[in-house]
């Protein structure tokens, strides 16, 4: 076992373990910061699997900005430690069997899947300067559209803060 | 030499399906966006083994769309539930209808 195959598996293990610990938690503060653990670790993995730009954007967006963005909304509304519906037995068996088909399909799929895919896979890096060239020149047209989309967002998010807050406030104004 | 392809494979499904079980089981909308951004993620890995497996670049540049895209979804979903909790005071979906939700 080499090295990077070490600390491959030891990211695999810290990111199960603090994933599962981020979905079971009560409190949403506490989740949304082992969220981002969870995303350091693949950021880790990312530079494993030989993705170095992809791992400092996986730092700086992921768990820099959006996990950042949910711990601002968690604390403004403040619903930190909202108690949840009790769960019965009989609300759990549906996701309980939904997963069940979901990892019974995986493990048909990984398993028959090509031999070849089972051999360790040689190192490799790409280096942001080529990563770059090629997504600019064979992926422009969809560079275009995501910055579009990026665009309709912003649209969309100032529409849905901005109306909402005006017609609540005339209702302020003129129930008294 | 790194570990093989199926390895990744099988750590972006665990991860997959930890975030579909959040998904689905949490009944708090700020868990659920939580999950999708885990399923995202996951899907992400597996891009980035994949373009390792096959020595490709393709899959480097899907994972920086599912970055994208995931950035959009969390400020568009994170602006609804804000918009959701200033007219009903609550997180839980099945409360946004009906106030007797507690009782289910």
């Amino acid at each position: 076992m080499t090295l990077y195959s070490a600390v491959f598996y030891l990211t695999a293990v810290f990111m199960i373990i603090s994933t599962g610990l981020a979905v079971t938690r009560n409190n949403l503060v506490h989740a949304v910061l082992y969220l981002v653990l969870s995303f350091f670790g693949s950021a880790v993995l990312f530079f494993l699997l030989g993705a170095p730009l992809l791992a400092a954007l996986e730092v700086i967006i992921y768990a820099g900005a959006i996990m950042i963005l949910f711990l601002f909304i968690v604390m403004m509304l403040k619903v930190e430690t909202s108690e949840e519906r009790i769960s019965t037995w009989i609300h759990m068996s549906a996701p309980v069997l939904v997963g069940a088909v979901y990892l019974l399909a995986c493990i048909f799929l990984v398993y028959l899947s090509d031999p070849a895919a089972s051999e360790p896979m040689s190192a490799a890096r790409v280096h942001p300067r080529d990563f770059a060239e090629y997504l600019f020149t064979r992926h422009w047209l969809a560079i275009e559209m995501v910055s579009l989309l990026l665009l309709i967002a912003l649209i969309g998010v100032l529409h849905l803060g901005l109306g909402r807050a005006q017609p609540k406030n005339t209702n302020k104004g003129g129930s008294p | 030499m790194i570990v093989a392809y199926t390895h990744v494979l099988i750590l972006a499904a665990i991860l997959f399906f930890i975030g579909m079980l959040c998904t689905i089981a949490r009944r708090n909308l700020i868990m659920i966006l939580l999950g999708l951004e885990i399923m995202l993620n996951a899907a992400a890995v597996a891009f980035v083994g994949a373009s390792l497996r096959w020595q490709q670049v393709e899959g480097q540049v899907m994972a920086i769309f599912i970055l994208a895209v995931a950035a959009v979804e969390v400020s568009v979903g994170l602006a609804l539930i804000v918009c959701i909790y200033r007219q009903t005071a609550t997180v839980d979906p099945a409360c946004i209808e009906s106030k007797e939700c507690q009782l289910l």
